[in-house]
């Protein structure tokens, strides 16, 4: 069949191609590609910071803390006392446990990261605005001032979401996500504190402060009813419930804590910062509080509660580009098609391609190579080169390999480079000279079993370090340090 | 005559496939996209939801002052009236805190309702106003409710009918 040479009919082609069952094209949750931090669980319902080991010793001291109770100290004080002990108490903990899991597995206020069009326009804006700077010049933070309510507010522009952050947002490092209205990280809770899930934690720490506070005085009650009829040494020895004493007020301290600061309406952020503080200027006053504290309690406990900005459940279109997070933080954006060709291992080989192709192309000018990550092919593995401009070198790895690592691939890179040694450079004033200390020319990251393995296949080709020129090594270590981040 | 499967393929993909939306879907077809504008947040009440009414350059030749305002505002509104701190959204609150927040599995936010009426809203705006001026608004939301979006297209008019014609020749010679 012959396809005239116009672009609508190719465009006619691909579109059908692409939306006709390949097995690769089937529909993915935008959770699967969410740039930040998080662990997400059943299928993009539930998600965590990456760090929750926290969270578990949470869960366990309180629920060890609570079964002894009830297996200890409740038969005695039901019979002894009011049935009604252990009902309050278990209200108590079923309230106590549904805040904590809707504080630890719900959105914070995550604000997603600017789409290529909007950072695009961003730039343009700042540009403007700054006038031009030498290009390798980190520009001066970029900040724009707002006036909220009287006083004067700084945004902040966030390099990494290429966003300028809202009024009391801020990036969290361990999560790397923009949080809106953002309090703290809470390691206890596994989660970042913003303005969604803000309420659940306050709730949580102060149900958590009142349960404490009534197991310690029950056991407390209990030991001295024992005491009455058995001594004081004895009726502890069979009350094992010892409810540690700085745990419970550390506990009530933060509830207050936050009572306070709910009633001013401010995050512990800013607290922390003394934003608001008097102490800063005369004229310095919190632009967002409601004037009285009633008021400020119930917005912050009872207002609206804005719905969830990433939609991780929602299906990635086939059209948009996704952002693919790479190691050092920063996205590169993809359409699914080629994502959907690549697992975690080749996303990492597809993300490093195109740092090389960034950093190959001013360097190897006249034979700028590519490593595509294509999928396992069995077989020897051959390396073919070519020359001309940005032509993909397919390397077939054979599948007796799997565990294959981004390693492996810059090794099979630097053997191609050994090719096209004799077509590098023109002057030695293009190459980069990193500052780092010479890397030895075998495997950078340790465990490489492959290398070896790769050099065995093709032993015509294998990488001799001694037969290469000082600023081949240099630019190569260059091109592999870029790509290794 | 354009060729039905690129035409049925890209109806599945569109987010609105629907009758009525016809015009929009010729609007992606025939035009092309030649820029995009990004109405930023006012945030100078606060934290709140509200986009800058102050009218874009590029809008200039494309659409009145007037029609762009009464979006913008109406939007506005939409949004305050969403994050209204009342009555109404106390007693959902402590409803919710009673329950311990189970209740929302049976019945949507105010928000979200605010939200449904909001995407319905830019949907009408789209069709009546915006799409024959050759232009789109993107929802907020999905934008992360830092932006309005508005994609500005060219009009493709004969290089689409060009584009016809080979196709109508390709199928033909098959």
């Amino acid at each position: 069949m012959h396809l005239g040479a116009d672009e609508p009919p190719q465009e006619c082609q691909y579109t059908q191609i692409c939306t006709r069952g390949s097995p690769h094209m089937k529909k993915r949750r935008k959770w699967r590609v969410f740039p930040g931090r998080n662990k997400f669980f059943c299928d993009g319902r539930v998600m965590m910071a990456r760090q929750s080991g926290v969270f578990y010793l949470t869960l366990l001291l309180i629920m060890v803390t609570s079964g002894l109770f009830f297996a200890f100290d409740c038969p005695f004080l039901a019979s002894n006392l009011t049935p009604a002990i252990p009902v309050i108490g278990g209200v108590l903990f079923f309230f106590v446990m549904g805040m904590l899991f809707r504080a630890s597995f719900s959105d914070p206020g995550i604000l997603p990261r600017a789409t290529p069009d909007e950072a695009a326009d961003l730039e343009r804006q700042i540009d403007t605005s700054n006038g031009q700077t030498t290009a390798g010049y980190r520009p001066p933070p970029r900040t724009r001032e707002v006036l909220i309510n009287g006083q004067a507010v700084k945004l902040k522009y966030c390099f990494t979401c290429k966003i300028f952050r809202p009024p009391r947002a801020s990036h969290c490092s361990l999560c790397d996500n923009c949080v809106e209205r953002f309090d703290h990280h809470c390691p206890w809770v596994g989660n970042c504190v913003g303005k969604r899930n803000y309420r659940f934690f306050y709730l949580f720490i102060l149900s958590l402060s009142l349960l404490t506070l009534f197991i310690f005085a029950f056991v407390i009650t209990h030991v001295i009813l024992r005491s009455n009829r058995k001594g004081f040494l004895d009726a502890l020895k069979e009350s094992p419930v010892v409810v540690c004493f700085f745990s419970v007020w550390s506990i009530v301290g933060l509830s207050g804590f936050h009572t306070y600061l709910i009633s001013s309406n401010q995050t512990t952020n800013e607290d922390i910062k003394g934003s608001w503080s008097t102490k800063r200027g005369k004229d310095n006053y919190n632009p967002y509080s409601y004037g009285s504290i009633i008021t400020n309690c119930c917005a912050a406990l009872c207002g609206p509660l804005p719905p969830s900005l990433i939609d991780r459940r929602g299906y990635i279109q086939p059209d948009t580009p996704q952002p693919v997070p790479l190691s050092n933080g920063t996205s590169v954006y993809t359409t699914p098609q080629m994502h959907s060709h690549m697992c975690d291992q080749y996303q990492c080989i597809q993300s490093t391609k195109f740092v090389l192709q960034a950093a190959a192309t001013p360097l190897l000018h006249s034979e700028p190579v590519i490593l595509a990550g294509g999928p396992h092919l069995p077989g020897k593995t051959s390396l073919a080169g070519h020359c001309g401009p940005l032509v993909p070198v397919q390397t077939s790895i054979p599948s007796s390999m799997p565990g294959l690592s981004c390693g492996g691939e810059l090794l099979a890179l630097r053997d191609v480079d050994a090719h096209c040694r004799h077509h590098h450079f023109t002057s030695p004033d293009e190459t980069p000279s990193p500052p780092q200390p010479p890397m030895p020319p075998m495997p950078l990251m340790p465990p490489i079993p492959c290398a070896t393995h790769v050099s065995h296949i093709h032993p015509t080709q294998l990488y001799d370090p001694a037969s290469q020129d000082s600023l081949h090594e240099d630019s190569v270590r260059g091109l592999v340090k870029l790509s290794s981040v | 005559m354009r060729s039905a499967p690129r035409t049925a393929a890209r109806r599945t993909t569109l987010p609105f496939y629907h009758q009525s939306f016809h015009n929009l879907q010729e609007l992606r077809h025939n035009a092309s996209l030649s820029n995009k504008v990004f109405v930023q947040r006012d945030y100078t009440e606060g934290t709140v939801c509200k986009f800058q009414t102050k009218f874009p350059s590029e809008l200039d030749s494309r659409i009145e002052r007037t029609l762009f305002e009464d979006t913008v505002k109406t939007l506005n509104n939409y949004y305050a009236e969403a994050e209204k701190i009342g009555g109404q959204s106390y007693l959902e609150g402590c409803l919710a805190c009673a329950t311990a927040y189970l209740i929302f599995l049976c019945m949507e936010t105010r928000y979200e309702k605010v939200l449904k009426k909001i995407s319905h809203y830019i949907q009408e705006q789209n069709e009546k106003i915006y799409a024959p001026r050759g232009l789109l608004i993107t929802d907020p939301i999905e934008r992360g409710m830092r932006v309005i979006e508005i994609s500005i297209y060219e009009d493709r008019g004969s290089s689409g009918s060009s584009s016809g014609s080979s196709s109508t020749t390709c199928s033909s010679g098959r």
